[in-house]
């Protein structure tokens, strides 16, 4: 289906940068459930402007993804539009109210895709698994261009080398799952960016990528934003991205607009509580917390709790952890951390043993003073180590059996080592219960009554009810908004300090390990690259990795962005 | 991965009953939410009740012959007298006389003679389960001596109804031991497949394949035929049911197969692990559950195929054998076209074999749905 | 994608010998042997053979030799020289009386599988987009009727209408006049007009299950977002509709084949002897009944190796139209 009237793209930059192009009003979009609706955007205004980036910033359920879908009119079924206006303003001055448009007819068909792009989160699921890159890219060419094959062919390798996909001519033809996460975003913004659109709507880009991969798409969206003179609506929960690369910023909190103001404003000068209360739980991550500040620092001779030394887990060729060596002490929080691929949960799995390392040791202090080495525990000495070494997961949906409710999911430890039953059993987990901040009154209900923070805390609560002496977290605020985050990291804090236990805290997020852990390990392709104090290696990292992942994290402050200067690394041996 | 609200419950419960709600109680709710699946439900148990006690529902002795009623056909409950008034249910017996002209059988309607349908009233004796001897019928005839056909008589003047209401005790046991056979062979090498993975899995799950791959009637009428003709006829159900089960495990096997591999990979059973459970625990008391319901839905989808594969076998005559009730065996007397064509009555345990069928995939359908409540 | 296809193909050689021992396997299990029941068919009609006669009869047909030197030996035949044996009760080689069997049978389950494909997708299609609608509701009903109707009770009713109503006699793929004549368009033709009886009651069951799988299959894939993105780029629902979902369901579909076509075969078996088809079904049952084992265990061989096969062209099939599989 080819537009005639078109067959070039419009030159971008005829428009004055700055001028307003997209225009919203009191946009109301409603979802009908059983017994009434959800207001998902309730009353929400702004605008926006070419060569302009708005960040609509929320935690999960504020409706900002709902609103950029319902600009294009693609807000999933059954809601629907109810009220209010789209205003988008043409080049040719007109304007066209995208509210009124039928969201199945022509017009808004041509406006998706041409003059209104719009990019995802997940790009493995958003791109289609059995069609080729290229075809996807060459579909929206001849849909809206009316661009003949052999043309719209060379315009996509184009469009990829502009994203910076290496070898275009190949990459042209090859399928989604052949690319690597950060690939596939680059291909994604290809597609949208094919018809050079007024605006692109872009919905968490960034959020399943990597930090470091996170940056060079941040890069690239600003490069071809300032290039095509394009404005931008970019949707995170982020506050770091934001305050990297918004101008303006809209804060959304159950559908309604909390705060609209620019970046600077938001950032220091900040009106509604509910933004002051974004801005100080990622500001709190910055520093390493009060708590710890606080506290004496644990002498250096106190002999480790547990020694790990040249580990390594090899599946295959594949070498997910290389030889690495590392120790925590009692009382003491070890930061693991590293991107994706680098082996910090295998080696999490490790030192409980859910895997079989293929070499090293790792050398557990029990508490009558003995040594023993985990790897090769059996039999008695496995079980007793298993009651002192626990884990807290990452995913509270994934990690509590929906089948069993909360008495039996945090009894099952007790219960399975023979430690306590029935009456005492039960007083036991009611004591739990309390000292992670649940109600006791609860534990006959099945975790799916519960929210996400709380299913967590069910799981630190299973993790210490045998009085262990080492946790391993994997990740494990990862999964929680950001406003719960350090709720549950002064909870693990406050445990810490109650049972003296060590701390094996394995995340990606670089804040997180800024405030609770004493001592970091950076994790890269296998190997411990660099180790040492927290305060040290946050900021002032020594190898060369490490520069790059610390200056490849926004910084939540519009006053210092950092991250066109931030240090790139470059594999030797890639 | 950012933290979602609970999902809004599927049912409109008060929120604290749904906290509470095991996960039996929540298939429970989302299973009544389908209407028709309640219904294959209300039908299937109505069919096995019948199943259960087969001689309160029939009218007749099901294996009495009556050379003066050969293919008589159905009669009918009038509730209203030939002047127009209501009365008490009654049925018109017929009698067979010659036509005039052409000299063949006919049946004439007596409508002098009605007789009126008694409920729970006296008819032949038969075994209440087995242990009571009694002759209580849910309706008969007023008079014992004017059998009430409710579905016509066959070619030797039984009664249709009775023999279609006797054959269901086998038809739908056939299809439960059968099902409970393959279930418990499904679960073990499915379970074993699943669980260990590796090498096991991988030869397990080629022979899956394998059997699932061949077509099963020609093995089975193999099978069928293998049987020696004079066997009692316990042994020779016992053994059909055997020949069914052994190609209907392969497709129990795969859906448990599976589940235990996508189980494995969930992380309340890593942790389960780590709390020190046993691998007998970790399989039973963890695994299992979450799966029950998807067992329980894919059993009761696969009695159908049972159903449905006795009665062919019986059909063509490798089955069960007369004098065995089941409606494969009946339905051997339709298979004579001249006879069908003047007794199409004789259809009817075909549609009684419709009707399970169609009650069960209902009720398999509606379990299968609701077997997952947190997954909407 | 060439390694899977030869892995598969490598695999089919144990598969077949596997098919073959069980074939023979099931022929041997009644007790006793062709001649026993070749005696007792002569005793019924007060003939009596003596216990000579029958030891020359055994060593004849080589009746007496052990199991597995006679499986050897069936297998070792029909390898190398296509010689299945010889049928006891027709007496006459094998190999003349089961190919225009096994042709015909494989003409009929070709037409049924393309039959049911042609009705369920579209309509299984239709059924996942107009969720809910009349449409929907009615194929789902219809679909619930076929899937619980066996095969043979629609060939009996289908008789019996056709009888009563039509005053017809239907039954057999060919006229009177064609039944042994030579090929020609003309009995070509003749066969066209017999085959879309048993096409239709064999498709009735096979279309019910497509249509469900392939509702399924669409319902699953049309709330993915990869579709949302589609549709933000501008296209109209029918063309990313077709485009995207449909054809991301029609994997799971291609593999249905595997398990359609045991089904298809056993059906048309029971089928083909209700309406008296010069298929392969009806002799099967009669040489079963009469032991007349290598004509048996020909068909059954036969048949298992045609599903095989069917299992293997859709697993190649699917490779070739799944991207993820072909580049693995």
């Amino acid at each position: 289906m080819s537009n005639p009237m078109a067959a070039e793209p419009i030159a971008a930059g005829q428009p004055a940068e700055g001028s307003t192009v997209l225009t919203v009003r009191d946009l109301v979009t409603h979802f009908p459930v059983r017994g009434g609706v959800v207001k998902a955007v309730d009353g929400v205004s702004f605008t926006v402007h070419r060569g302009k980036t708005l960040c609509i910033v929320g935690e999960s359920g504020s409706g900002k993804s709902v609103t950029a879908r319902s600009i294009l009119k693609i807000v999933d079924a059954p809601g629907r539009i109810v009220s209010g206006e789209i205003l988008l303003d043409r080049p040719n001055g007109k304007a066209v109210d995208l509210a009124q448009l039928n969201p199945y007819g022509r017009d808004i068909r041509r406006i998706r895709g041409k003059e209104i792009a719009m990019i995802f989160q997940e790009p493995m699921s958003s791109l289609s698994p059995v069609h080729t890159v290229g075809d996807q890219i060459i579909e929206v060419l001849r849909l809206h261009l009316g661009m003949g094959k052999k043309q719209a062919r060379e315009r996509t390798i184009d469009l990829l080398r502009q994203v910076e996909i290496p070898n275009p001519h190949i990459a042209v033809d090859r399928y989604t799952f052949e690319f690597s996460g950060g690939m596939r975003q680059r291909a994604m913004i290809a597609m949208a960016l094919a018809c050079n659109p007024d605006v692109l709507i872009a919905d968490e880009p960034t959020t399943a990528l990597d930090v470091t991969t996170q940056a060079e798409i941040l890069d690239l969206i600003k490069r071809l934003q300032e290039q095509k003179g394009m404005a931008v609506i970019f949707i995170t929960h982020d506050m770091g991205v934001v305050a990297e690369i918004a101008d303006e910023v809209l804060v959304m909190y159950h559908g309604k607009v909390v705060e609209r103001a620019d970046v600077e404003t938001i950032f220091h000068a900040a009106k509604h509580d509910y933004t002051r209360m974004l801005i100080d739980s990622v500001k709190r991550l910055e520093h390493k917390s009060e708590v710890r500040l606080k506290r004496e620092p644990i002498p250096e001779n106190r002999p480790p709790v547990i020694a790990v030394e040249n580990l390594s887990m090899h599946f295959g060729d594949l070498k997910a952890v290389d030889g690495v060596s590392l120790s925590v002490r009692p009382g003491e929080t070890l930061g693991i951390v590293g991107e994706s691929g680098s082996g910090k949960t295998t080696m999490g799995r490790c030192i409980v043993r859910l895997y079989e390392p293929t070499g090293g040791i790792i050398n557990y202090r029990r508490p009558d003073g003995s040594v023993i080495d985990l790897v090769q525990a059996k039999g008695d000495d496995l079980k007793a180590m298993r009651q002192q070494v626990r884990m807290i997961f990452q995913d509270p949906f994934g990690s509590l059996n929906p089948r069993m409710t909360v008495a039996q999911i945090i009894g099952e430890p007790l219960l399975v080592n023979g430690i306590a039953r029935g009456r005492e059993l039960d007083d036991e987990v009611s004591r739990l219960m309390q000292q992670v901040g649940l109600e006791p009154a609860w534990r006959e209900r099945y975790p799916h009554a519960f929210s996400g923070g709380q299913r967590q805390r069910i799981g630190v609560a299973r993790a210490i009810a045998l009085k262990p002496q080492v946790i391993v977290a994997d990740e494990a605020t990862s999964a929680l908004d950001v406003s719960l985050r350090f709720q549950v990291l002064d909870l693990l804090m406050r445990l810490q300090d109650e049972l003296n236990l060590a701390f094996i805290f394995i995340s990606h997020d670089i804040g997180v390990i800024r405030y609770m852990c004493d001592r970091v390990g950076v994790m890269y392709h296998g190997r411990l690259v660099e180790m040492g104090d927290a305060e040290q290696v946050c900021n002032a990292p020594t190898h060369d990795y490490t520069k790059a992942l610390i200056s490849a994290v926004p910084r939540p402050d519009p006053r210092q962005r950092s991250l066109a200067s931030r240090h790139r690394y470059i594999d030797p041996n890639s | 991965m950012t933290d979602t609200t609970i999902a809004a419950p599927a049912v409109a419960t008060p929120a604290q009953r749904l906290a509470v709600a095991s996960q039996a109680q929540l298939v429970w709710w989302a299973f009544r939410r389908h209407k028709l699946a309640m219904a294959g439900l209300v039908i299937t148990v109505i069919l096995y009740v019948i199943a259960l006690v087969p001689g309160f529902f029939a009218i007749n002795d099901p294996e009495a012959q009556n050379a003066r009623t050969p293919y008589h056909p159905p009669e009918a409950i009038s509730i209203r007298t030939p002047e127009g008034q209501w009365q008490w249910p009654h049925f018109v017996p017929e009698r067979l006389k010659r036509d005039p002209d052409t000299l063949a059988a006919i049946y004439v309607p007596d409508p002098e003679h009605a007789i009126p349908i008694v409920l729970f009233g006296h008819g032949y004796e038969y075994k209440l389960l087995g242990l009571f001897t009694t002759d209580i019928h849910l309706i008969a005839s007023a008079n014992p001596r004017e059998p009430f056909y409710l579905f016509g008589a066959d070619r030797l003047g039984r009664c249709v109804w009775s023999r279609l209401i006797q054959g269901a005790q086998i038809s739908m046991s056939v299809g439960l031991v059968g099902v409970a056979l393959s279930l418990i062979i499904g679960i073990v090498l499915g379970g074993i497949s699943g669980y260990y993975g590796g090498r096991t899995d991988f030869v397990i799950q080629r022979v899956i394949e394998f059997v699932l791959a061949l077509p099963s009637i020609p093995i089975w009428l193999a099978l069928a035929a293998a049987l020696p003709q004079g066997w009692p006829a316990t042994y020779q159900y016992m053994m059909i049911t055997v020949i069914l089960s052994l190609t209907g495990w392969a497709q129990l096997a795969r859906v448990v197969r599976g589940r235990f591999l996508a189980l494995k990979t969930d992380e309340f059973v890593a942790a389960a692990k780590l709390d020190g459970c046993s691998e007998k625990r970790i399989i039973f008391r963890h695994m299992l559950p979450s799966f029950a319901s998807h067992i329980i839905a894919s059993i009761t989808l696969a009695i159908p195929a049972m159903i449905l594969a006795e009665t062919a076998l019986s059909f063509l005559g490798l089955g069960l054998q007369p004098p065995t009730i089941s409606w494969g065996v009946l339905l051997r007397e339709a298979q004579n076209i001249r006879s069908i064509a003047t007794a199409p009555w004789l259809f009817a345990p075909g549609i009684a074999v419709v009707l399970a069928v169609m009650a069960l995939n209902l009720l398999g359908d509606g379990l299968r749905d609701a077997a997952d409540p947190y997954n909407k | 994608m060439l390694k899977f296809i030869i892995k598969r193909l490598l695999w089919m050689i144990p598969s077949l010998f596997a098919v073959s021992f069980l074939a023979f396997v099931l022929i041997q299990l009644p007790p006793g042997d062709f001649v026993t029941n070749y005696i007792a068919t002569l005793a019924a009609s007060n003939e009596v053979v003596d216990q000579q006669a029958a030891a020359t009869l055994r060593d004849r047909f080589g009746l007496d030799q052990p199991m597995l030197l006679q499986y050897g030996k069936w297998v070792w035949g029909i390898v190398t020289s296509g010689d299945f044996g010889i049928s006891f009760e027709w007496q006459q080689p094998v190999s003349g009386l089961i190919w225009e069997r096994m042709g015909l049978t494989f003409i009929l389950m070709l037409s049924t599988l393309i039959a049911t494909w042609a009705i369920a997708l579209p309509i299984g299609i239709y059924s996942a987009v107009r969720k809910y609608s009349i449409g929907d509701y009615f194929f789902t009903t219809i679909t619930f009727f076929g899937l619980a109707i066996p095969s043979f009770l629609l060939a009996l009713v289908l008789m019996y209408v056709a009888v009563v109503v039509f005053g017809q006699d239907v039954g057999g793929l060919f006229s009177d006049q064609y039944k042994t004549a030579p090929w020609s368009w003309g009995k070509v033709l003749d066969l066209a007009n017999h085959l879309w009886i048993p096409v239709i009651i064999l498709a009735v069951s096979g279309t019910a299950s497509l249509i469900r799988i392939m509702r399924a299959n669409m319902l699953d894939e049309v709330n993915k977002p990869y579709v949302t993105t589609a549709r933000a780029k501008g296209l109209s629902e029918f063309r990313l509709l077709m485009k995207y979902p449909v054809r991301i369901a029609l994997n799971p579909f291609i593999s249905t084949i595997s398990w359609l076509l045991p089904n298809l075969v056993s059906g048309s078996i029971v089928v083909a002897i209700v309406l008296n088809l010069p298929t392969a079904g009806p002799m099967l049952l009669e040489s079963l009944m009469a032991q007349d084992m290598y004509l048996a265990g020909a068909f059954v061989l036969l048949i298992c190796a045609l599903t095989l096969v069917g299992s293997l062209i859709s697993d190649i099939l699917l490779a070739l139209v799944d991207p993820r599989i072909r580049l693995e």
